[in-house]
């Protein structure tokens, strides 16, 4: 099922190589703002006192880069995402419910930061919601 | 009934120095007229306050309904451990101004005792599959009955259940984020206790319908609308189902506030009893 999903994703990607100017791409601010907007999560989160120990010992500038790929792609933009699956790249973290939540309000505090929409903000959050369950407590 | 409230906003305060907060904002809820998490007359299937797994949650709230022939104050503490139990306890105390002067009622007012439990039984208000589900309890003990009893209560204490639904759909309403609730209630509460349990014309428990659905034009302002069934156990007055409309705001995890006009038709005998529901609600 998920394959399936997945391949049928990568066909509307493909198909859809030129983003629409209202895509959500678009409205996180195309390439430049999704690095801003990934940048300033990070920033955040290295110095929140609830997640910045999991950020201690990453490459952060890998994490940095592989994020704004997945972003890219989530929200329609022409990039495909190269990293390790979301199980693979969070296992043996502990990433706890707390822990997910805290890093959605801080990406909902960096998308403030950016001005993105209310709408567009909910649009990515409902892209990522459904990955919780690959992320956390592994 | 202050002192209540004040004691446990301090509470509140001492808790949430401690609280780690690890769920969403807005995700725990006002306080329900009967103590629960929810929105105004209605119990959400969220647990109270901000605590995820592993953490404590809690909140205290005082709350005002003024109909013009009535008034209702309810107050109250919950507390909730793992986003799992909920335990609460609301006193409402009813002002039965004119009725009590037109009918020569030996009290002017009534009031009653709530004890809450509500456990989750699964699923995610955001995350999961499932929408979230949760089983409540609520033991209602009356604490003034001469006038329940005058006008066909049959007994001064009760206890009834419900089981509730709540999903959050993200950028579900026009790309905002849209929050339905459903509930079925096995009660026979006239006018939520207030005027007892069972009647003359009904005297058994019974299944009724609750929901509400709300729009969060961000993630501190909810707009919303809210039913609640209720039972016609009296023949001395008819009891209408209620609604409302509401606005909550949610400025952080400490404080919640949310303004409604209520629509709570015949009580008592005096019909059209429309007007202003004014709660606010402290939480860590």
């Amino acid at each position: 099922m998920r394959a399936w999903l997945f391949s049928g994703l990568l066909v509307l990607l493909v198909g859809c190589a030129t983003p629409a100017p209202d895509s959500l791409y678009q409205q996180l601010g195309g390439q430049t703002g999704i690095t801003r907007i990934v940048e300033d999560m990070l920033l955040r989160a290295a110095a929140d006192a609830r997640i910045k120990q999991h950020f201690v010992e990453v490459d952060i500038v890998r994490v940095r880069d592989k994020l704004v790929e997945q972003l890219c792609e989530l929200s329609g933009g022409p990039c495909t995402y190269s990293g390790d699956s979301m199980e693979e790249s969070h296992t043996g973290l502990h990433i706890s419910r707390s822990d997910f939540n805290a890093l959605v309000e801080l990406l909902q505090a960096a998308m403030d930061q950016q001005g993105v929409s209310v709408r567009a903000q909910n649009q990515l959050l409902a892209h990522l919601a459904p990955m919780r369950g690959e992320i956390i407590e592994r | 009934m202050r002192r209540i409230t004040l004691l446990a906003c301090g509470l509140c305060c001492a808790f949430g120095a401690y609280a780690e907060q690890g769920r969403l904002l807005a995700t725990g809820g006002a306080s329900m007229l009967e103590g629960a998490a929810g929105g105004g007359i209605v119990p959400w299937a969220v647990l109270t306050g901000y605590g995820e797994q592993d953490e404590w949650g809690g909140s205290a709230f005082a709350t005002r309904v003024e109909t013009g022939d009535y008034r209702l104050d309810a107050g109250g503490v919950a507390l909730a451990y793992g986003n799992r139990l909920e335990l609460s306890y609301a006193r409402q105390h009813l002002d039965l101004g004119s009725l009590a002067r037109d009918l020569n009622l030996p009290d002017n007012s009534v009031s009653q005792d709530i004890f809450g439990l509500k456990v989750r039984l699964f699923g995610d208000l955001i995350y999961d599959r499932l929408p979230q589900v949760a089983l409540g309890v609520q033991h209602k003990r009356q604490r003034d009955f001469r006038v329940p009893k005058l006008v066909g209560a049959q007994r001064d204490t009760d206890t009834e259940g419900y089981l509730v639904a709540s999903r959050l759909w993200l950028g579900a309403a026009f790309g905002y984020n849209l929050l339905g609730n459903v509930t079925a209630r096995y009660s026979r509460a006239n006018e939520l206790g207030l005027l007892g349990f069972g009647g003359d014309r009904r005297d058994q428990h019974q299944w009724l319908g609750e929901a509400s659905l709300a729009v969060l034009l961000n993630p501190r302002w909810a707009v919303g609308v809210e039913y609640r069934e209720k039972p016609d156990n009296l023949s001395f007055a008819g009891e209408s189902d209620w609604q409302d409309v509401f606005i909550g705001y949610f400025p952080s995890k400490h404080v919640s506030l949310v303004l409604a006009y209520a629509r709570l038709g015949e009580i008592a005998t005096y019909d059209h009893q429309d007007g202003v529901y004014l709660s606010l609600q402290g939480s860590f």
